[in-house]
């Protein structure tokens, strides 16, 4: 020690804290490398390869459910049925996210009712979807509801062309007849939208510069469905419809949502939201009694008032968590492997892993989906969060 | 003026009008308030005499209680086949093994019993010793488990983990993840808000990374791949693996629900507490963490209620919880075709456990509101 | 037992707001009993009393943020029934401000100010931000328009609050205890905005315990205990030469310190 006043090492926070640091840093690569070791040694001993060498081997089984990525027995590899499970994650988790939303918002709606009865009912479905598991669920309608009540094939529910079985739902299919006509439908569509957005701006001018109001929001929806309508015959009906016909066992042609999807998607949409219920409700009881009364005060319409008063501020106690909400239902499609709807667990981590016996790659992979989607879910709350701040203050 | 004095003579109450009060009122503000809200209770009603009655019917009225076998209730399709779920009861309450020895019952119906009796004192307000109740139920009762459901011991016959079943196994499973996750939890909560950056660094991740992955993952990573990654010769049956991945994954979240009390704690207790002399760990445990846990008890209810509903996921792995103990016996050859009954009645319990925490959690809340409001 | 109102200054107008034996139960509690109110245009009336008197149920009663059970409220000539219709036309014409200010957290203060103008009146957009900006600079904080209100002091934003109600250009403005959540620093800056209104002329009913204020501005004092009116006065004789044992007890409680 070359100084009286310098602090013993063994005293210095600063010292200590570095110390600390470094032992639990230590600890952590050792069991991390203690794991890798062991893992290495227990494969040699087992005479098992781990690798990505059976990507481009082909796959041994059937695919049933693939809409936008071709699937072929035969031919498809192990790597493709891994991006087929990835679209398969995605289209339920988007299917489930609107429809949850949408039955949410109505029934977190409904629970802030005037009317008693339909308060009640709306608490008696939240706390009944709420609180039993979400596995059950699936199975209990699947298997207890919609497997049993639904008809064989031969004696399908028919609405139009649409039939419904116990195996699902045929759906007609559109197929491209004319494909230039199908570009020139998409054109007129787009200049549509731009026409319709040039509009939402003129009237929207126009109510700033002499207060009249139009519909703008109706007059939008509706434009745009008859125009797409009117524009669709312009451009030469370009399309045409497979549609599904009864052949001796099941339907052929047409597209078909199996029935562990419909009963999944089913499921995860009441579960879900009957959390995103509780979201709403408790959005829209943040906003103080106070923020109505001053805008009735000021002669706002109820409906004025909801619409710029309550709206937009509940939705800033709303959003958050029902981002949150999206990437456990998000998580949560992984169920699908009790009912057998094809996602990427039941596909990647079910069936792959039992057929390669890629234990260690398969898992880190189906792992890696789901971080990549939880990050991006936290990209995106932080962007959001940070925007209202910014508004705020 | 002069100065002259009048009394203040109060106006008696009187009662309110008889249209504005009482259950007429309450029925035409509640359910005629507007045009609207009549035609609501009106559709209300309507789906609530179509519906409830028939299913009354089926579950109650015309439902089949007695018998042991299919017969009377293949004979009586309208009802309901509560006779399934009597013959079935031990099985699906206490697993196989219970199932097949009803000499063996009183084991699990003891614990389930000594469980309750320190539970429910625990969960009222005026109890004396909760500390002790609450040790009691983390160390001892524990082990009162193991000795008598594992057995082995004081002529006990065994039934080891795998001979586990039904909603023994599901509360075999969600107790072992709280009782484990718990500190495992705190320890994390504490390190993601140290001032240290690698602690820090490595608690976030560790959090992170579980609260990212959806628990069937990791149940098929832990048995899968955790006899991987331990020495040639460690073994761990189906069940102890179960409980190892949703010990893990647990602790997580019982990480943020404990992080959400700590940051809740103002910072003038921190400032109190090193005005005192206390160091870190002193600091931490007798001011700050006593705190901090009183006030995350209802979001550590929760996701105690995530996690009793996620352990029906391990029925996906292969062991017979709660809900595949339920689904295995609706399609024994017995009962074939019986699945209606069999979920409703292992949903009924589920329900019934996770409504009752989320009761408690939520007046837990209610009263902590209104004791920091004072 | 009401003392009959001092005879009105001869500068008084016609009447606005007539309240006839109004009364008020919350479940079974009788809150307002035999309210008789009369307020002439140009009137700027203090309403006092101990809390849990009626008072701001009283004023809340006026533009039917509460609904009274027996009475008649009359205001502007249009009675006060369930009918939306009357009760929107009222509330366009009687501004309020609140303890609490209640500025709309999520606009910015000029947007809190157009906001009325524009969906109730439907001015254009552009007028009705130079109306604002207008009774901006009146309540002398034109420069924070373009500030959310979470931005503001207290005082700020209760001076925004009132300018919020004067852009919807009111007959009556009504005062809900407006200094009551202010530090004491704070008081006077919107007080000195009240007294400007005053002097303008404005009918205003204030719940208030400012008793300077209402001395200074105030043609008539009303002192409320149990739901009931128990004194009314010009402000000199009520607060020189109180009648009533409870309004003795009451000034001499405020105005101890």
């Amino acid at each position: 020690m070359t100084q009286n006043t310098r602090i013993p090492f063994h005293r210095d926070p600063a010292v200590r804290a570095i110390a600390a640091q470094v032992v639990a840093l230590l600890l952590v690569i050792y069991g991390l490398y203690s794991v890798f070791e062991n893992t290495v040694n227990n494969l040699v001993a087992r005479g098992m390869q781990t690798g990505t060498g059976f990507f481009d081997e082909v796959a041994p089984f059937k695919i049933g459910f693939s809409p936008f990525l071709d699937f072929s027995l035969g031919e498809t590899t192990y790597l493709e049925v891994f991006f087929i499970g990835i679209q398969n994650t995605i289209l339920i988790a988007v299917l489930g996210i609107i429809a949850a939303t949408l039955l949410g918002f109505f029934v977190g709606v409904v629970r802030l009712s005037p009317n008693w009865l339909a308060s009640r009912a709306a608490l008696g479905y939240i706390e009944m979807f709420r609180n039993t598991p979400l596995l059950l669920q699936i199975m209990f309608w699947n298997f207890a509801v919609f497997l049993p009540s639904l008809p064989a094939p031969k004696n399908s529910i028919e609405m139009g062309f649409v039939y419904l079985n116990a195996r699902g739902i045929h759906v007609p299919t559109p197929v491209v007849e004319d494909s230039t006509g199908l570009w020139i439908w998409m054109a007129l569509l787009m200049a549509l939208c731009i026409g319709l957005y040039r509009f939402a701006r003129l009237a929207k001018a126009r109510f700033e510069e002499t207060g009249e109001r139009l519909p703008v929001f109706w007059i939008n929806i509706l434009g745009f469905l008859a125009g797409g309508y009117v524009l669709y015959f312009v451009a030469g009906s370009p399309l045409g419809w497979d549609t599904p016909e009864l052949g001796r066992f099941n339907f052929k042609g047409g597209g078909q949502l199996p029935l562990p999807m419909f009963s999944l998607w089913f499921a995860l949409t009441v579960y879900t939201s009957a959390f995103i219920a509780e979201n709403v409700r408790a959005g829209i009881q943040s906003v103080s009694h106070g923020q109505t009364e001053a805008a009735h005060a000021l002669g706002l319409s109820r409906k004025d008032t909801v619409n710029l008063v309550v709206i937009p501020q509940a939705l800033r106690v709303i959003i958050p968590p029902t981002i949150s909400q999206y990437l456990n239902l998000t998580k949560n499609s992984s169920l699908a492997v009790a009912v057998g709807f094809e996602e990427i667990v039941a596909l990647w981590a079910g069936i792959t892993l039992n057929q390669t016996g890629q234990a260690l790659i398969i898992i880190a992979m189906t792992i890696a989906v789901y971080e990549c989607l939880s990050l991006f879910t936290s990209a995106v709350l932080n962007w959001y969060n940070r925007r209202v701040q910014l508004t705020e203050r | 003026m002069t100065d002259q004095n009048s009394q203040f003579v109060p106006i008696p109450d009187r009662p309110a009008p008889a249209t504005t009060v009482g259950p007429v009122a309450w029925i035409r503000d509640n359910l005629f308030g507007s045009v609207s809200s009549s035609l609501t209770t009106l559709l209300f009603l309507y789906l609530f005499f179509t519906y409830v009655p028939l299913f009354i019917d089926w579950a109650i009225l015309s439902a089949n209680w007695t018998g042991s076998d299919r017969s009377v209730c293949d004979a009586n399709r309208e009802g309901a086949c509560w006779t399934f779920i009597g013959v079935r009861l031990e099985q699906i309450l206490f697993g196989l093994y219970f199932g097949s020895n009803p000499d063996q019952v009183w084991r699990p119906v003891t614990v389930f019993i000594v469980f309750f009796a320190l539970l429910i004192p625990l969960m009222m307000e005026r109890t004396p010793y909760k500390k002790w109740l609450a040790l009691t139920l983390l160390i001892p009762f524990p082990v009162l488990f193991y000795v008598l459901i594992h057995g082995g011991s004081f002529g006990i016959p065994v039934a080891d983990t795998t001979q586990w079943g039904g909603f023994l196994l599901t509360f075999a499973l969600a107790f072992v993840g709280i009782l484990f996750a718990l500190p495992l939890g705190i320890l994390l909560a504490l390190g993601r808000r140290s001032d240290m950056p690698v602690i820090r660094a490595i608690c976030v991740t560790y959090i992170e990374f579980w609260r990212g992955t959806p628990l069937i993952t990791i149940l098929f990573m832990a048995s899968v791949m955790l006899p991987l990654f331990f020495p040639a010769g460690v073994e761990f049956d189906k069940v102890v693996r179960a409980m190892i991945g949703i010990t893990l994954f647990q602790s997580a979240y019982t990480a943020e629900a404990v992080r959400g009390g700590l940051s809740a704690i103002p910072k003038g207790q921190y400032e109190a507490a090193m005005a005192l002399g206390l160091g870190y760990w002193r600091r931490t445990a007798f001011i700050i963490l006593p705190q901090a846990l009183k006030i995350s008890i209802p979001s550590i209810v929760n996701t105690f209620i995530a996690l009793f509903k996620d352990t029906s996921l391990v029925s996906i792995i292969g062991l017979l919880d709660l809900l595949n103990m339920a689904q295995t016996a609706s399609r024994s050859l017995e009962w074939n075709g019986y699945d209606m009954e069999g979920y409703l009645f292992a949903g009924f319990i589920f329900w019934m456990f996770c409504y009752g925490m989320s009761r408690y959690s939520q007046n837990l809340e209610r009263k902590l509101d209104t004791d920091r409001r004072h | 037992m009401t003392t009959d109102a001092p005879t009105a200054s001869a500068e008084l107008g016609e009447t606005v707001i007539n309240i006839d034996r109004l009364n008020k139960w919350y479940g079974q509690f009788h809150v307002l009993k035999d309210i008789d109110l009369n307020v002439k245009r140009g009137e700027r009336i203090v309403i006092c009393g101990p809390s849990g008197s009626g008072k701001s149920t009283l004023i809340r009663c006026i533009n039917r943020l509460e609904s009274h059970q027996e009475g008649t409220i009359t205001v502007d000539g249009i009675e006060l029934t369930e009918d939306t219709k009357h009760i929107n036309d009222i509330r366009r014409e009687v501004g309020m401000v609140f303890q609490h200010f209640n500025l709309f957290p999520h606009l910015t203060v000029l947007e809190n100010c157009t906001l009325a103008p524009i969906w109730v009146r439907k001015t254009a957009k552009k007028e009705a931000e130079e109306i604002a900006m207008r009774y901006l600079e009146r309540v002398k904080i034109p420069e924070q328009a373009n500030k959310y209100p979470g931005q503001l002091s207290g005082g700020q934003q209760q001076r925004v609050a009132i300018a919020r109600s004067l852009c919807m250009n009111p007959r009556v403005m009504l005062f809900d205890e407006p200094t009551s959540a202010l530090d004491p620093e704070m008081i006077a800056e919107v007080l000195d905005v009240m007294v400007g209104l005053a002097e303008d002329g404005m009918t205003m009913l204030c719940v208030t315990h400012e008793m300077g204020f209402a001395r200074k501005v105030a043609n008539r004092v009303i002192f409320m205990d149990g739901g009931q009116i128990v004194e009314q006065n010009e402000p000199e004789a009520f607060f020189n030469n109180p009648q009533n044992e409870r309004t003795q007890l009451f000034l001499s409680q405020i105005l101890q310190h």
